[in-house]
């Protein structure tokens, strides 16, 4: 076990991919990749488009089975068990019990249309968790509150802004109290005006100590809030460190190309608003 | 003069064949809708076999026409010792036709409901067909229910086939008074009109119940 700089064991490791291929076809989507996540830490996974990014998130929550390789959450495997001496592929009921402690946050929401808000987070705890109404009322309703849509607890999908809905997707997530929460590209498809709310309410669970995985191009926000920033390109983790480090000096050429390109476009947007 | 008061006689028991006619339809819209909804669901469970026998099923039931299917049920299955009575055989008969087509309509439902809240249902810790039965279906319901209106009509229509395995419906009634009483046009023209009267409430429901289950959606 390492231990941090005060001596204190670190925390424990919550999620550990080892050597993830990911082949779609003829192409490998992601090619040998390893990364562990401990409990609290936050890591923010930057890198051009089709490098991978999301790929490897969906295959953390077992949306996509890996070609080789495994993830672990919490020291098991997901998608497959050892039964008498052999790895052998899981059940959906089972994959279903892990994935109750994983939350994804997805670019699209994907919130349910034909429910309200209260209702798309009431979801979970009542058909999954066999909550009663009257005990998954009162935590839906408090968070929605937490992330500030309280009073849109009775609207459709429909009738909430992006911003809005995405921050009832997060709710939702929380409602069945992961230990993790994977955000793929959480704010891409929303209007620049409606991102920072969004932003906040991540920044608040980041506050709250949440283990998180962010796939996202907001650089701004992965300096401010991860504890790492992983660069993926071309299927590969290129390179990983600190925010400051890795904003600041990154190492490889690829790395320096990418900040490069994304600095140039966000300076460009910023400058007229500021 | 006589005539119409002669149908007006009559009418009673051609309602008599209605009540049958709604019976026949009703039971076998409920059988098919539910063959057809728990198929659509049980193939996009990635269970090969499954997947086979439906597919079979689908392509058997609509290729063959559902007279000579309930002439197979009525009188076929009486060979190997199973006996149903003409009502019961209609039922069971346009059911399982019905469903044939429903299995299609239901798939053709489930597949327009985007992939994403399949995922999102499934990272709430929900198994595939718990997603489906609680997240997909209630939404495919909703862009199902024009053809499925469209399916309860024709079903309503086609009834009167079952006249053939003698279901006391209503055009099983209308032929055997028109024997008696050779009053063709007037009893077939009645007939004519009380399928009308059962039609078009039926488009009328449809509506309506698409207004109702499209609470959430523009």
């Amino acid at each position: 076990m390492t231990s941090g700089p005060t001596g204190e064991p670190a925390p424990a490791v919550l999620v550990e991919v080892i050597g993830l291929t990911k082949r779609f076809g003829e192409i490998d989507v992601l090619k040998e990749v390893d990364l562990s996540v401990r409990v609290g830490e936050k890591v923010a996974i930057i890198g051009p488009s089709g490098s991978g990014k999301t790929t490897l998130l969906r295959c953390i929550a077992h949306l996509e089975r890996p070609t080789s390789g495994h993830v672990a959450i919490g020291g098991e495997r997901i998608g497959e068990k050892l039964v008498n001496a052999r790895w052998r592929e899981m059940s959906d009921r089972e994959i279903a019990r892990i994935r109750t402690g994983i939350g994804m946050v997805f670019q699209r929401f994907n919130l349910f249309p034909h429910l309200t808000a209260l209702e798309n987070v009431m979801l979970g705890p009542t058909r999954v968790l066999k909550y009663s109404r009257a005990e998954a009322e009162p935590l839906a309703r408090g968070l929605l509150r937490k992330v500030g849509l309280a009073h849109k607890a009775a609207d459709y999908p429909e009738k909430l802004s992006g911003g809005q809905q995405q921050r009832v997707a997060i709710a939702r997530s929380l409602a069945m109290q992961p230990r993790l929460m994977l955000f793929d590209e959480a704010t891409s498809a929303l209007d620049p005006e409606l991102i920072g709310e969004v932003l906040n309410v991540m920044r608040d669970l980041a506050r709250d100590g949440m283990t998180m995985l962010v796939v996202t191009h907001e650089m701004k926000f992965a300096e401010d809030v991860a504890d790492r920033v992983v660069f993926m390109d071309h299927g590969r983790i290129v390179e990983e460190g600190r925010p400051h480090e890795l904003f600041r000096s990154p190492s490889h050429p690829r790395t320096q190309a990418f900040l490069r390109a994304v600095v140039d476009r966000q300076a460009m947007t910023e400058t007229p608003a500021s | 003069m006589s005539a119409c008061l002669t149908v007006w006689g009559l009418l009673p028991v051609l309602l008599l064949g209605a009540v049958a006619t709604a019976e026949i339809t009703a039971g076998a819209f409920v059988l098919a809708a539910l063959i057809g909804m728990t198929l659509a669901v049980a193939q996009r469970l990635h269970w090969y076999p499954l997947r086979i026998a439906i597919a079979i099923y689908v392509d058997v039931f609509r290729a063959v026409p559902v007279l000579t299917q309930l002439f197979i049920i009525y009188f076929g299955l009486t060979e190997i010792g199973i006996r149903l009575d003409p009502l019961p055989s209609a039922i069971v008969g346009f059911g399982i036709n019905g469903g044939a087509y429903l299995t299609e309509v239901f798939r053709a439902g489930l597949e327009s409901i985007h992939q994403g809240q399949m995922e999102a249902a499934q990272m709430l810790g929900m198994t595939r067909l718990t997603a489906l039965r609680i997240v997909i279906l209630p939404q495919a319901v909703r862009v199902v229910l024009p053809p499925l209106g469209n399916f309860a009509i024709g079903l309503l229509k086609d009834t009167a086939l079952a006249s053939a395995v003698a279901a006391p419906e209503l055009m099983f009634r209308a032929r055997t008074l028109v024997d008696k009483t050779f009053l063709a046009t007037q009893i077939f023209t009645t007939a004519a009109a009380i399928y009308l009267a059962m039609s078009l409430p039926l488009g009328y429901l449809t509506r309506q119940a698409e207004a109702r289950f499209s609470r959430g959606r523009r």
